[in-house]
């Protein structure tokens, strides 16, 4: 078959392959399940930096389509629904971004206990759920591996987390489903407008092409997709499940949560209710710029008063997410790509961050910084890992968090309307916060008093927690010493969606219909 | 003079009476000591019977047009069939169990006499015809369901369910008098042609009790107040043909008389009234469901609501709608019956059914624990699984008639599917993150139980991935839609 000639068709058989190779291990036999699960990551991680070069080579060629590496084959002929392949810039960074997480995941649960083998199948099973989202241009099975990657969450949480963990795997679960219950709705009603002439069609690139939805129908599908997509991006009021969620999953899990899966909420909400509704997108920018704005200070402020460490970087990550779909909405191609950026940039760091409260706590059984103290001495490798992490957070030049942010706030202020100005000097205040709360923990956590003497006994990382943190380390410095290197992949991708949203302003102004805002 | 060419039309109908007079005479004459294998020849008959039904037949209309063998008449027998045939298989070590074995030849032969009923329920083009359908499926179930004799429940069971099968066909029966009054005749062509444009309340009123004629079949709100005593009363074997079988066979023949008969005088009254049917259904079924802990009768309020999605496709009166719905039912029996099929194994071997003993079920019996969690993950709609495949089609379907009222109804039935998603959550939740003391114990399931299992887990994998068995039933669809051109 000619799909099978395409790269990106390898990033749903290596995880699904590497979960049929953890079928076949013995339940006891952990080195055998290491090894599969390494070697799956690692074929993943390969792959994702071929695509890149890949990638390179075809836009340096001077290839300007849309969308590169495209694949199609008709899967359900009676709703036109295609099992169809393509990548752009933001797709491949987004894929590379996952495949180190993955990587980084596999290492950060080395030791995972009880029933190794099924936590390993569900976590690929999740992986490959997120990679088919990020290769597929279909809106079927876009959404369909869409909520592959959201169920074994539940199980992932349920069976081994810790804490209130029935409680939250049930809450986020269904949170994330309600969420992804209106996302369908809009994906039908965007099915049945696809086209005026009635060949209805699922493939995204048409679909904007064809630009068909009646305006009426945007205003009730924009919002229920945008809301869809939404809730997995953390988007307030609907950012409840992320910190029970997060504070209750295990270490991996909560690494490709907020490192992966979030994302998809981020790009979801462009690549199908910006692009496909550029109304719309420009007529009720402003309910959702407001909502993001204040996920980015509310998370940012809420982050200050917790005491437990997951807490703490979960709200954060309410924050950051925040600022992803905020700089989305700006609708210019600077704050779109300082979006991904700052997807890239909060992915990497809330791994790290992740992993670090995950050895943290494996170690000391406490979560509660009121518990702990003077860990740079004790473990000095993980302290000034997590500085690190922490430094990227509030944007320390040199790291991921910086570039992102300031892309963002360049791109959202060159819009000349007030609004959108004071709404983006309120965010920058999120930084100042940011840094109070990052400051806040590393002073008490890594140099404050030893709490507990028996403390003063743990050891630090060993070779796989290295290795894990030690990857997310250099990937967050490499965005930050040369975010020209991903702007260069990322920005193009954006000139079809600003163009479609630019047109449909200039045409809603000429109507007579400027947004409110 | 008769023309017995006439006969060629009904292959699947005469097949059945084939096997099941096969049945009754083993049952009749075969000696004792064979009589343990009358089971697996059963089995054995209605498989070579069931493959032997998708050989293609031929079509058209057999004594003056009283009975009716098309496309999609095959499909949704065929569709049944199967569904049969694994009930069967899961009840192969239940009718060997020691109080049931010297009653098991009137299992299969009832069982096989109320799928004739449903055929001719499916079939039928006249309405005498149709009632006698509705009746031979009707009441010897109620047999069935108090086959557990010495269990009180199940005869309350029984006595339920006979005397709500006789009132909704007493309802049924005057709602047919009432259009017999309007139209003249009972054939369904005759019908449809007379009442064209009609829009009399009278004919409201006959759709109403048509409605609830099959609507207890369905278990529709607010006919349902059978379903959870029966289903929990009755044998598991029995609630498993009832909730699978029993159902499909009557949303088909619901579909087929919505269409033909009422099809001509489609009015916004009636549509108003299906909606409103349809959201009861589906919400009340999922709110009941939530709070039940025996696990069949939570599988019956969780069917209550799974019938109110089958009843989206059939509101949609369209190919699409039409074809997402029999896929609908197809996908409904395979994650109903492997959620039963477990609930039987361990029925039989601990004869616990609360959900509270299925605590802990994965760490001894994780094969078991597997197949019931695919199958609330099926009947939850999550992918990859077949259940998310036919509830996004059957909502295309419906929303394919385009009016805002229908995007709102779906949106309510999508709000519903997180409800339901809660509760199957809970069944997986009890067995794979709670503890207990007195876990069920491992045990070996009989070969039967497992092969009836396995098809059923293949089922839910590969039904939605592979596209040509959708592709199969909207061929079948797509050969009357002009049956649908009648309406709008």
């Amino acid at each position: 078959m000619e799909i099978f000639n395409n790269i990106l068709i390898y990033f749903v058989i290596v995880p699904l392959l590497t979960l049929g190779g953890l079928a076949l291990c013995r339940n006891r036999g952990i080195k055998a399940i290491r090894t599969v699960a390494v070697i799956g990551a690692s074929a993943l991680m390969v792959l994702a930096v071929w695509l890149v070069s890949i990638f390179l080579q075809v836009r340096g060629a001077g290839d300007t389509s849309e969308m590169i590496l495209r694949s199609d084959v008709l899967w359900y002929a009676p709703f036109n629904v295609h099992l169809a392949l393509g990548v752009d810039g933001v797709s491949v960074v987004m894929i590379l971004l996952s495949a180190f997480i993955v990587f980084a995941g596999v290492f950060a649960s080395w030791k995972m206990n009880p029933l190794p083998k099924q936590f390993f199948m569900w976590f690929f099973l999740l992986s490959t759920g997120v990679f088919g989202f990020f290769i597929s241009i279909d809106l079927f099975t876009m959404f369909m591996f869409y909520e592959v990657a959201l169920i074994p969450m539940y199980l992932l949480i349920g069976v081994w987390g810790s804490g209130n963990k029935n409680y939250s795997a049930m809450k986020l679960t269904l949170m994330l489903m309600g969420g992804s219950a209106f996302l369908m709705l809009g994906l039908i009603g965007i099915y049945f407008h696809s086209a005026a002439d009635g060949n209805l069609t699922m493939n995204i690139l048409d679909i904007a092409h064809n630009n068909a939805i009646p305006h009426s129908w945007q205003y009730l599908l924009f919002p229920l997709t945008f809301v869809g997509f939404g809730v997995l991006g953390a988007m307030f009021p609907f950012h409840t499940w992320s910190p029970d969620g997060h504070a209750s999953a295990p270490t991996a899990v909560s690494m490709l949560h907020a490192g992966v899966l979030m994302k998809l909420g981020g790009y979801g909400c462009f690549r199908i209710a910006i692009y496909l509704m550029p109304f719309a997108a420009n007529q009720l920018a402003w309910i959702f710029l407001l909502l993001t704005g204040i996920s980015i200070v509310y998370g940012a402020l809420s982050a200050c008063v917790q005491t437990d460490l997951k807490y703490i970087n979960a709200y954060s990550s309410v924050s950051h997410c925040g600022m992803v779909l905020f700089a989305i909405l700006m609708f210019n191609t600077t704050a779109m790509t300082g979006a991904v950026l700052q997807m890239l940039s909060h992915g990497l760091m809330t791994a790290l961050f992740f992993a670090l409260i995950g050895m943290i706590y494996g170690r000391t059984h406490t979560r509660d910084i009121r518990d702990m103290g003077g860990m740079m001495h004790i473990m000095p490798y993980l302290g000034v890992g997590y500085v690190i992490a922490g430094l990227a957070s509030l944007g320390l030049p040199g790291l991921s968090g910086f570039a992102a942010e300031m892309t963002i706030f360049f791109g959202s202020f060159q819009h000349a309307d007030t609004f959108r100005r004071v709404l983006t000097i309120m965010a920058t205040t999120s930084i100042v916060v940011t840094a109070v709360y990052i400051l806040r923990v590393v002073a008490k956590l890594l140099f404050g008093e030893v709490q507990d003497e028996h403390h003063r006994s743990l050891t630090d990382a060993s070779w796989e927690e290295r290795l894990s943190t030690a990857t997310l380390i250099l990937a967050v410095a490499a965005i930050g010493c040369f975010p020209n290197f991903f702007i260069n992949i990322i920005s193009s991708s954006f000139d079809p969606i600003v163009k479609s949203l630019q047109e449909a302003l200039a045409a809603a102004i000429g109507a007579g219909n400027p947004p409110l805002l | 003079m008769m023309d017995y060419s006439q006969f060629l039309l009904m292959p699947q109908e005469i097949g059945l009476l084939l096997v099941f007079l096969l049945v009754f005479i083993y049952d009749t004459f075969m000696p004792e000591r064979t009589q343990r294998h009358m089971p697996i020849f059963t089995v054995i008959m209605f498989a070579l019977y069931t493959i032997y039904c998708f050989c293609p037949v031929a079509v058209g209309e057999a004594f003056g047009g009283m009975f009716e063998t098309n496309a999609p008449t095959w499909v949704m027998k065929n569709i049944l069939n199967v569904g049969v045939l694994l009930v069967l298989l899961q009840a192969v070590k239940w009718t060997n169990s020691d109080f049931v074995s010297v009653r098991r030849g009137e299992f299969y032969e009832l069982l096989l006499l109320t799928l004739l009923g449903m055929f001719f329920m499916i079939s039928a083009r006249h309405f005498l015809l149709f009632v006698i359908g509705l009746e031979t499926a009707s009441l010897p179930i109620a047999a069935l369901a108090a086959f557990e004799k010495r269990h009180y429940e199940s005869h309350e069971a029984a006595a339920k369910y006979i005397f709500t099968a006789i009132f909704s066909s007493a309802i049924f029966l005057l709602g047919i008098s009432f259009v017999y009054g309007m139209s003249g005749s009972l054939y369904f062509k005759d019908i449809a042609t007379a009442l064209i444009g009609n829009k009399s309340a009278l004919l409201i009123a006959a759709l109403a009790f048509v409605i609830a004629g099959v609507g207890f079949k369905l278990s529709l709100v607010p006919f349902h107040q059978w379903t959870a005593d029966v289903y929990q009363g009755a044998p598991t074997a029995v609630t498993s043909y009832l909730s699978v079988i029993s159902k499909g066979a009557a949303a088909f023949s619901f579909l087929v008389i919505l269409v033909q008969v009422f099809g001509s005088a489609y009015s916004q009254a009636w549509e108003w009234m299906l909606y409103a049917i349809i959201i009861l259904t589906i919400t009340i079924g999922n709110l009941f469901a939530i709070r039940q802990r025996n696990l069949k009768r939570f599988l019956a309020f969780s069917s209550i609501s799974q019938a109110g999605y089958i009843m989206l496709g059939v509101i949609a009166v369209n190919v699409m709608g039409m074809s997402s719905m029999i896929y609908y039912v197809l996908v409904y029996i395979f994650s109903n019956l492997a959620a039963f099929g477990v609930i039987a194994a361990i029925e039989r071997h601990t004869g616990r059914v609360t959900m509270d003993d299925y605590n802990g079920l994965f760490k001894t019996n994780p094969w078991l624990a597997f197949t019931m969690m695919l199958a609330m993950f099926s009947l939850g709609g999550i992918p990859p699984f077949a259940g998310f495949f036919s509830k996004f089609f059957i909502f295309v379907g419906a929303c394919h008639q385009g009016s805002v009222a229908i995007y709102a109804l779906v949106l309510i039935a999508l709000v519903n599917t997180i409800i339901s998603l809660y509760y199957y959550l809970l069944v997986v939740k009890a067995m794979f993150l709670r503890q207990d003391d007195c876990v069920i114990p491992a045990f070996k399931s009989h070969w039967t139980e497992r092969t009836g299992l396995i098809l059923c887990v293949l089922g839910i994998i590969f039904i939605g991935l592979l596209s040509c068995i959708y592709a199969y039933i909207n061929g079948a669809v797509d050969a009357i839609s002009s049956m649908f051109a009648v309406i709008q």
